[in-house]
Protein backbone atom coordinates (compact mmCIF):
# COMPACT_ATOMS: atom_id res chain seq x y z
CA UNK A 1 0.00 0.00 0.00
CA UNK A 2 1.34 3.38 -0.96
CA UNK A 3 0.88 4.81 2.51
CA UNK A 4 3.19 2.26 3.97
CA UNK A 5 5.57 2.02 1.03
CA UNK A 6 9.20 3.06 1.14
CA UNK A 7 8.93 5.81 -1.44
CA UNK A 8 7.96 9.21 -0.23
CA UNK A 9 7.30 12.50 -1.85
CA UNK A 10 8.03 14.92 0.92
CA UNK A 11 7.53 18.57 1.22
CA UNK A 12 10.20 20.76 2.68
CA UNK A 13 7.98 22.35 5.29
CA UNK A 14 8.44 25.96 6.27
CA UNK A 15 8.59 26.91 9.96
CA UNK A 16 5.54 29.18 9.70
CA UNK A 17 2.51 28.43 11.83
CA UNK A 18 0.34 31.42 10.90
CA UNK A 19 1.82 32.71 7.64
CA UNK A 20 1.43 30.81 4.37
CA UNK A 21 3.98 30.67 1.57
CA UNK A 22 2.80 29.89 -1.98
CA UNK A 23 3.59 26.18 -1.91
CA UNK A 24 0.70 23.74 -1.95
CA UNK A 25 0.44 20.16 -0.82
CA UNK A 26 1.79 17.71 -3.41
CA UNK A 27 -1.03 16.11 -5.45
CA UNK A 28 -2.51 13.01 -3.86
CA UNK A 29 -0.68 13.53 -0.56
CA UNK A 30 -2.40 13.86 2.79
CA UNK A 31 -0.75 15.77 5.60
CA UNK A 32 -2.07 15.26 9.10
CA UNK A 33 -1.04 18.04 11.47
CA UNK A 34 -1.65 18.84 15.11
CA UNK A 35 -0.90 22.27 16.53
CA UNK A 36 -1.07 23.51 20.05
CA UNK A 37 -1.15 27.01 21.52
CA UNK A 38 -0.56 27.79 25.17
CA UNK A 39 -1.77 31.32 25.80
CA UNK A 40 -1.46 33.62 28.76
CA UNK A 41 -4.58 35.57 29.69
CA UNK A 42 -4.91 38.75 31.69
CA UNK A 43 -8.30 39.21 33.33
CA UNK A 44 -9.06 35.51 32.95
CA UNK A 45 -7.48 32.07 32.94
CA UNK A 46 -4.62 30.88 30.77
CA UNK A 47 -5.62 28.42 28.09
CA UNK A 48 -4.42 25.64 25.86
CA UNK A 49 -5.95 25.57 22.38
CA UNK A 50 -5.32 22.83 19.87
CA UNK A 51 -6.30 22.15 16.31
CA UNK A 52 -6.09 19.23 13.94
CA UNK A 53 -5.48 19.83 10.25
CA UNK A 54 -6.13 17.36 7.44
CA UNK A 55 -4.49 18.81 4.35
CA UNK A 56 -4.91 17.16 0.98
CA UNK A 57 -3.30 18.01 -2.35
CA UNK A 58 -6.19 17.66 -4.79
CA UNK A 59 -4.08 18.86 -7.74
CA UNK A 60 -0.81 20.71 -8.17
CA UNK A 61 -2.85 23.96 -8.16
CA UNK A 62 -5.48 23.18 -5.48
CA UNK A 63 -5.06 22.17 -1.84
CA UNK A 64 -8.03 21.58 0.42
CA UNK A 65 -7.89 21.37 4.20
CA UNK A 66 -10.18 20.64 7.15
CA UNK A 67 -9.49 22.08 10.61
CA UNK A 68 -11.03 20.89 13.85
CA UNK A 69 -10.56 23.32 16.75
CA UNK A 70 -10.81 22.94 20.51
CA UNK A 71 -9.52 24.50 23.69
CA UNK A 72 -9.07 23.95 27.40
CA UNK A 73 -9.22 26.95 29.69
CA UNK A 74 -7.53 26.33 33.02
CA UNK A 75 -9.95 26.31 35.98
CA UNK A 76 -12.81 26.31 33.48
CA UNK A 77 -13.54 23.57 30.91
CA UNK A 78 -12.56 21.86 27.67
CA UNK A 79 -14.69 22.54 24.61
CA UNK A 80 -14.80 21.70 20.92
CA UNK A 81 -15.04 25.06 19.20
CA UNK A 82 -15.80 24.26 15.58
CA UNK A 83 -14.35 23.56 12.15
CA UNK A 84 -12.88 25.38 9.21
CA UNK A 85 -12.72 24.32 5.58
CA UNK A 86 -9.89 25.94 3.69
CA UNK A 87 -9.02 25.90 0.01
CA UNK A 88 -5.91 27.31 -1.64
CA UNK A 89 -5.67 27.88 -5.38
CA UNK A 90 -2.45 28.60 -7.22
CA UNK A 91 -3.25 31.38 -9.68
CA UNK A 92 -0.23 31.21 -12.00
CA UNK A 93 1.19 28.13 -13.69
CA UNK A 94 4.85 29.04 -13.32
CA UNK A 95 7.12 30.77 -10.86
CA UNK A 96 7.18 34.55 -11.06
CA UNK A 97 8.83 37.40 -9.21
CA UNK A 98 5.97 37.20 -6.70
CA UNK A 99 3.69 34.17 -6.61
CA UNK A 100 0.03 34.63 -5.67
CA UNK A 101 -2.22 31.97 -4.19
CA UNK A 102 -5.90 32.59 -3.44
CA UNK A 103 -7.06 31.32 -0.04
CA UNK A 104 -10.78 30.81 0.64
CA UNK A 105 -11.98 29.51 4.00
CA UNK A 106 -15.38 28.85 5.51
CA UNK A 107 -15.45 28.84 9.31
CA UNK A 108 -18.14 27.65 11.66
CA UNK A 109 -16.70 28.30 15.09
CA UNK A 110 -17.98 29.35 18.48
CA UNK A 111 -16.83 32.48 20.26
CA UNK A 112 -14.93 30.22 22.66
CA UNK A 113 -12.40 29.49 19.88
CA UNK A 114 -8.90 30.48 21.02
CA UNK A 115 -6.50 29.01 18.49
CA UNK A 116 -5.58 32.52 17.31
CA UNK A 117 -4.59 31.07 13.93
CA UNK A 118 -5.29 34.48 12.53
CA UNK A 119 -6.39 37.76 14.05
CA UNK A 120 -8.70 40.10 12.20
CA UNK A 121 -10.93 43.11 12.76
CA UNK A 122 -10.62 44.11 16.40
CA UNK A 123 -9.68 40.75 17.93
CA UNK A 124 -8.01 41.49 21.27
CA UNK A 125 -6.93 39.56 24.35
CA UNK A 126 -10.00 40.58 26.36
CA UNK A 127 -12.23 38.60 23.94
CA UNK A 128 -10.76 35.41 25.39
CA UNK A 129 -11.43 36.27 29.04
CA UNK A 130 -15.10 35.29 28.75
CA UNK A 131 -15.90 31.97 30.53
CA UNK A 132 -16.42 29.04 28.16
CA UNK A 133 -20.03 28.43 29.19
CA UNK A 134 -20.92 31.91 28.03
CA UNK A 135 -18.60 32.19 25.04
CA UNK A 136 -19.63 28.92 23.43
CA UNK A 137 -23.22 30.14 23.11
CA UNK A 138 -22.15 32.50 20.35
CA UNK A 139 -21.56 30.93 16.94
CA UNK A 140 -19.91 32.52 13.95
CA UNK A 141 -20.18 31.56 10.33
CA UNK A 142 -17.46 33.40 8.45
CA UNK A 143 -15.95 33.56 5.00
CA UNK A 144 -12.26 34.36 5.03
CA UNK A 145 -10.22 35.40 2.01
CA UNK A 146 -6.47 35.73 1.88
CA UNK A 147 -4.05 36.56 -0.85
CA UNK A 148 -0.88 34.58 -0.23
CA UNK A 149 2.09 36.37 -1.79
CA UNK A 150 5.45 34.74 -1.51
CA UNK A 151 8.90 34.75 -3.02
CA UNK A 152 12.08 32.71 -2.61
CA UNK A 153 15.39 34.49 -3.00
CA UNK A 154 18.86 33.16 -2.19
CA UNK A 155 17.45 30.55 0.13
CA UNK A 156 15.14 32.96 1.94
CA UNK A 157 11.38 32.84 1.72
CA UNK A 158 9.44 36.03 2.23
CA UNK A 159 5.65 35.78 2.49
CA UNK A 160 2.95 38.41 2.90
CA UNK A 161 -0.70 37.47 3.58
CA UNK A 162 -3.30 40.25 3.64
CA UNK A 163 -6.66 38.87 4.78
CA UNK A 164 -10.32 39.92 4.79
CA UNK A 165 -13.09 38.16 6.70
CA UNK A 166 -16.83 38.53 6.22
CA UNK A 167 -19.06 37.40 9.09
CA UNK A 168 -22.06 35.71 7.41
CA UNK A 169 -24.16 34.67 10.40
CA UNK A 170 -24.60 36.97 12.21
CA UNK A 171 -23.77 39.38 9.42
CA UNK A 172 -21.10 41.95 10.14
CA UNK A 173 -18.65 44.28 8.46
CA UNK A 174 -15.59 43.05 6.56
CA UNK A 175 -12.67 42.62 8.94
CA UNK A 176 -9.02 42.88 7.98
CA UNK A 177 -5.73 41.47 9.15
CA UNK A 178 -2.27 40.50 7.99
CA UNK A 179 0.54 38.02 8.45
CA UNK A 180 4.10 38.37 7.16
CA UNK A 181 7.01 36.01 7.50
CA UNK A 182 10.59 35.37 6.48
CA UNK A 183 12.45 32.09 6.83
CA UNK A 184 15.48 30.19 5.62
CA UNK A 185 16.87 26.63 5.88
CA UNK A 186 20.04 26.44 7.96
CA UNK A 187 21.92 24.92 4.99
CA UNK A 188 21.18 25.40 1.30
CA UNK A 189 22.96 22.31 -0.02
CA UNK A 190 21.87 18.77 0.81
CA UNK A 191 24.43 16.55 2.46
CA UNK A 192 25.24 13.24 0.81
CA UNK A 193 23.99 11.02 3.63
CA UNK A 194 20.49 10.46 4.89
CA UNK A 195 20.40 12.02 8.32
CA UNK A 196 17.98 13.41 10.86
CA UNK A 197 20.24 16.11 12.19
CA UNK A 198 21.67 17.55 8.94
CA UNK A 199 21.52 21.32 8.90
CA UNK A 200 19.34 21.35 5.77
CA UNK A 201 16.58 19.61 7.76
CA UNK A 202 16.21 22.65 10.00
CA UNK A 203 14.75 26.01 9.06
CA UNK A 204 14.15 29.11 11.09
CA UNK A 205 12.37 32.37 10.60
CA UNK A 206 10.08 34.96 12.09
CA UNK A 207 6.42 35.80 11.65
CA UNK A 208 4.42 38.89 12.47
CA UNK A 209 0.64 38.97 12.42
CA UNK A 210 -2.17 41.16 13.62
CA UNK A 211 -5.49 42.80 12.85
CA UNK A 212 -6.25 45.99 10.96
CA UNK A 213 -9.81 46.88 11.98
CA UNK A 214 -12.94 46.59 9.89
CA UNK A 215 -14.91 48.59 7.34
CA UNK A 216 -16.74 50.48 10.11
CA UNK A 217 -13.64 51.28 12.10
CA UNK A 218 -10.47 50.68 10.11
CA UNK A 219 -7.03 51.26 11.56
CA UNK A 220 -4.80 50.07 14.36
CA UNK A 221 -6.80 51.15 17.43
CA UNK A 222 -8.15 48.25 19.50
CA UNK A 223 -6.05 45.75 17.57
CA UNK A 224 -3.55 43.10 18.62
CA UNK A 225 -0.20 42.24 17.02
CA UNK A 226 2.33 39.47 17.54
CA UNK A 227 5.95 38.81 16.70
CA UNK A 228 6.89 35.13 16.64
CA UNK A 229 10.25 33.51 15.95
CA UNK A 230 9.65 30.08 14.40
CA UNK A 231 11.70 26.95 13.77
CA UNK A 232 11.01 23.68 11.97
CA UNK A 233 12.70 20.30 11.86
CA UNK A 234 11.93 18.16 8.79
CA UNK A 235 12.80 14.52 9.28
CA UNK A 236 13.51 12.27 6.30
CA UNK A 237 10.78 9.93 7.58
CA UNK A 238 8.14 12.51 6.71
CA UNK A 239 7.61 13.98 10.17
CA UNK A 240 7.92 17.71 10.81
CA UNK A 241 8.13 19.44 14.17
CA UNK A 242 7.57 23.15 14.62
CA UNK A 243 7.90 25.50 17.55
CA UNK A 244 7.09 29.19 17.75
CA UNK A 245 6.80 31.46 20.80
CA UNK A 246 4.64 34.47 19.89
CA UNK A 247 5.03 37.70 21.84
CA UNK A 248 2.28 40.31 22.04
CA UNK A 249 3.39 43.70 20.80
CA UNK A 250 0.80 45.89 22.53
CA UNK A 251 -1.53 45.91 25.53
CA UNK A 252 -4.37 44.36 23.52
CA UNK A 253 -2.32 41.27 22.73
CA UNK A 254 -1.74 38.13 24.75
CA UNK A 255 1.68 38.44 26.34
CA UNK A 256 2.71 35.00 25.13
CA UNK A 257 1.30 32.48 22.67
CA UNK A 258 3.55 29.46 22.90
CA UNK A 259 2.93 27.25 19.89
CA UNK A 260 4.21 23.91 18.75
CA UNK A 261 3.09 21.44 16.12
CA UNK A 262 3.76 18.05 14.66
CA UNK A 263 2.83 16.83 11.21
CA UNK A 264 3.21 13.74 9.08
CA UNK A 265 2.84 13.52 5.33
CA UNK A 266 1.30 10.45 3.68
CA UNK A 267 2.16 9.86 0.05
CA UNK A 268 -0.41 8.52 -2.40
CA UNK A 269 -3.40 8.89 -0.09
CA UNK A 270 -5.75 9.86 -2.92
CA UNK A 271 -4.69 6.91 -5.04
CA UNK A 272 -5.19 4.52 -2.12
CA UNK A 273 -8.68 5.83 -1.43
CA UNK A 274 -9.53 5.61 -5.13
CA UNK A 275 -8.47 1.97 -5.16
CA UNK A 276 -10.64 1.24 -2.13
CA UNK A 277 -13.73 2.47 -3.96
CA UNK A 278 -12.90 1.02 -7.37
CA UNK A 279 -11.33 -2.27 -6.45
CA UNK A 280 -8.12 -3.48 -8.00
CA UNK A 281 -7.82 -3.04 -11.75
CA UNK B 1 -29.35 22.87 12.52
CA UNK B 2 -29.89 23.77 8.85
CA UNK B 3 -26.53 25.50 8.82
CA UNK B 4 -24.85 22.39 10.22
CA UNK B 5 -26.33 20.20 7.46
CA UNK B 6 -25.37 22.75 4.82
CA UNK B 7 -21.81 22.83 6.16
CA UNK B 8 -21.54 19.06 6.27
CA UNK B 9 -22.92 18.88 2.73
CA UNK B 10 -20.35 21.41 1.54
CA UNK B 11 -17.54 19.49 3.22
CA UNK B 12 -18.70 16.22 1.69
CA UNK B 13 -18.87 17.82 -1.74
CA UNK B 14 -15.35 19.16 -1.29
CA UNK B 15 -14.03 15.77 -0.22
CA UNK B 16 -15.62 14.06 -3.22
CA UNK B 17 -14.25 16.68 -5.61
CA UNK B 18 -10.80 16.51 -4.09
CA UNK B 19 -10.62 12.74 -4.11
CA UNK B 20 -11.98 12.68 -7.66
CA UNK B 21 -8.78 14.42 -8.62
CA UNK B 22 -6.93 11.32 -7.51
CA UNK B 23 -8.30 9.88 -10.73
CA UNK B 24 -5.40 11.73 -12.32
CA UNK B 25 -3.21 8.94 -11.03
CA UNK B 26 -4.41 6.63 -13.81
CA UNK B 27 -1.70 5.18 -16.01
CA UNK B 28 -0.10 7.63 -18.37
CA UNK B 29 -0.02 6.95 -22.07
CA UNK B 30 2.55 7.96 -24.67
CA UNK B 31 0.68 11.13 -25.59
CA UNK B 32 0.72 12.24 -21.95
CA UNK B 33 4.48 11.77 -21.78
CA UNK B 34 5.10 13.66 -25.02
CA UNK B 35 3.11 16.54 -23.58
CA UNK B 36 5.26 16.48 -20.43
CA UNK B 37 8.56 16.36 -22.35
CA UNK B 38 7.43 19.29 -24.49
CA UNK B 39 7.65 21.39 -21.36
CA UNK B 40 11.46 21.17 -21.51
CA UNK B 41 11.42 22.89 -24.89
CA UNK B 42 9.48 25.79 -23.38
CA UNK B 43 12.42 26.83 -21.23
CA UNK B 44 13.52 30.33 -22.29
CA UNK B 45 16.91 30.52 -24.01
CA UNK B 46 18.47 32.35 -21.06
CA UNK B 47 17.34 29.62 -18.65
CA UNK B 48 18.35 26.82 -21.02
CA UNK B 49 21.88 28.11 -21.36
CA UNK B 50 22.53 28.27 -17.62
CA UNK B 51 25.37 26.07 -16.45
CA UNK B 52 25.21 23.85 -13.43
CA UNK B 53 27.45 25.54 -10.83
CA UNK B 54 27.87 22.18 -9.09
CA UNK B 55 28.85 20.23 -12.22
CA UNK B 56 31.61 17.72 -11.52
CA UNK B 57 31.10 17.70 -7.75
CA UNK B 58 30.63 14.14 -6.55
CA UNK B 59 28.96 15.26 -3.36
CA UNK B 60 26.43 17.12 -5.48
CA UNK B 61 25.42 13.88 -7.19
CA UNK B 62 25.13 12.03 -3.88
CA UNK B 63 23.08 14.83 -2.36
CA UNK B 64 20.98 15.00 -5.52
CA UNK B 65 20.28 11.27 -5.31
CA UNK B 66 19.07 11.67 -1.75
CA UNK B 67 16.83 14.58 -2.76
CA UNK B 68 15.50 12.67 -5.76
CA UNK B 69 14.54 9.73 -3.56
CA UNK B 70 12.83 12.03 -1.07
CA UNK B 71 10.95 14.27 -3.47
CA UNK B 72 10.71 12.68 -6.93
CA UNK B 73 10.90 8.90 -6.73
CA UNK B 74 7.31 8.45 -5.55
CA UNK B 75 6.07 9.61 -8.99
CA UNK B 76 9.05 9.15 -11.35
CA UNK B 77 10.22 5.82 -9.92
CA UNK B 78 13.25 5.09 -7.80
CA UNK B 79 15.51 4.97 -10.87
CA UNK B 80 13.66 7.63 -12.86
CA UNK B 81 11.99 4.96 -14.97
CA UNK B 82 8.59 6.62 -14.74
CA UNK B 83 5.39 5.53 -13.08
CA UNK B 84 1.62 5.89 -13.19
CA UNK B 85 1.80 9.54 -12.25
CA UNK B 86 4.90 10.84 -14.01
CA UNK B 87 6.94 10.08 -17.11
CA UNK B 88 10.32 8.39 -17.44
CA UNK B 89 13.40 10.55 -17.00
CA UNK B 90 15.61 8.08 -18.87
CA UNK B 91 14.41 9.01 -22.35
CA UNK B 92 16.50 11.14 -24.77
CA UNK B 93 14.11 14.10 -24.39
CA UNK B 94 15.25 14.42 -20.77
CA UNK B 95 18.77 13.07 -20.95
CA UNK B 96 19.69 15.30 -23.90
CA UNK B 97 18.16 18.39 -22.30
CA UNK B 98 20.58 21.05 -21.07
CA UNK B 99 21.16 21.36 -17.31
CA UNK B 100 19.51 24.77 -17.50
CA UNK B 101 16.34 23.35 -19.07
CA UNK B 102 16.10 20.64 -16.38
CA UNK B 103 16.61 23.23 -13.67
CA UNK B 104 13.92 25.42 -15.23
CA UNK B 105 11.34 22.62 -15.27
CA UNK B 106 12.23 21.63 -11.70
CA UNK B 107 11.80 25.21 -10.58
CA UNK B 108 8.52 25.88 -12.39
CA UNK B 109 6.95 22.44 -12.30
CA UNK B 110 4.31 21.43 -14.81
CA UNK B 111 1.39 22.48 -12.67
CA UNK B 112 -1.38 21.66 -15.16
CA UNK B 113 0.01 18.13 -15.50
CA UNK B 114 0.37 17.52 -11.77
CA UNK B 115 4.05 18.24 -11.22
CA UNK B 116 4.48 20.69 -8.34
CA UNK B 117 6.89 23.61 -8.44
CA UNK B 118 10.09 22.73 -6.60
CA UNK B 119 11.37 26.23 -6.04
CA UNK B 120 10.68 25.55 -2.37
CA UNK B 121 14.00 23.72 -2.41
CA UNK B 122 16.99 26.08 -2.32
CA UNK B 123 18.64 26.69 -5.68
CA UNK B 124 21.71 24.64 -4.72
CA UNK B 125 19.53 21.61 -3.99
CA UNK B 126 17.79 21.91 -7.36
CA UNK B 127 21.18 21.95 -9.09
CA UNK B 128 22.13 18.88 -7.04
CA UNK B 129 19.08 17.12 -8.43
CA UNK B 130 20.07 18.15 -11.97
CA UNK B 131 23.53 16.68 -11.30
CA UNK B 132 21.93 13.41 -10.27
CA UNK B 133 19.49 13.35 -13.20
CA UNK B 134 22.42 13.60 -15.58
CA UNK B 135 23.98 10.47 -14.12
CA UNK B 136 20.86 8.43 -14.97
CA UNK B 137 21.86 8.32 -18.63
CA UNK B 138 24.83 6.16 -17.70
CA UNK B 139 23.00 4.05 -15.09
CA UNK B 140 20.84 1.24 -16.47
CA UNK B 141 17.33 1.18 -15.02
CA UNK B 142 16.20 -1.68 -12.81
CA UNK B 143 14.99 -4.78 -14.63
CA UNK B 144 11.34 -4.61 -15.63
CA UNK B 145 10.99 -0.93 -14.94
CA UNK B 146 12.31 0.54 -18.18
CA UNK B 147 10.27 3.23 -19.84
CA UNK B 148 7.65 2.07 -22.27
Amino acid sequence: MALAGPSRLQAQESPYIVTYDHYLEEPGNLEVEYFSTLGTQRGGHDFHAGWLELEYGATAWWTTELYLDGQSTFHDSTVFTGFRWENRFRLLQREHFINPVLYIEYEQISEADKIVKEVEGHDVEADHAVPNAEARRGHNHELELKLLLSKNFKGWNVAVNPLATKPLLPSGPWEFGYAVGASRPLALKASAQKCNFCRENFSAGVEMYGDLGDTISPGLHETSHYLAPAAAWNLPSGWTFRVSPGFGLNDNSHRLLMRWGVSREFTGFGETVSKLFRGRQ
Amino acid sequence: MKAVFLSLGALLLGAVLALAQADGSKARNAADSRFDYAELAKAPEKARSRRNPLAGEETAVAGGKKLFEQHCAACHGLNGEGGKKAPSLLVPEVQDATPGALFWVLTNGVVRRGMPVWSKLPEAQRWQMVSYLETLKTSPPSAGTAAK
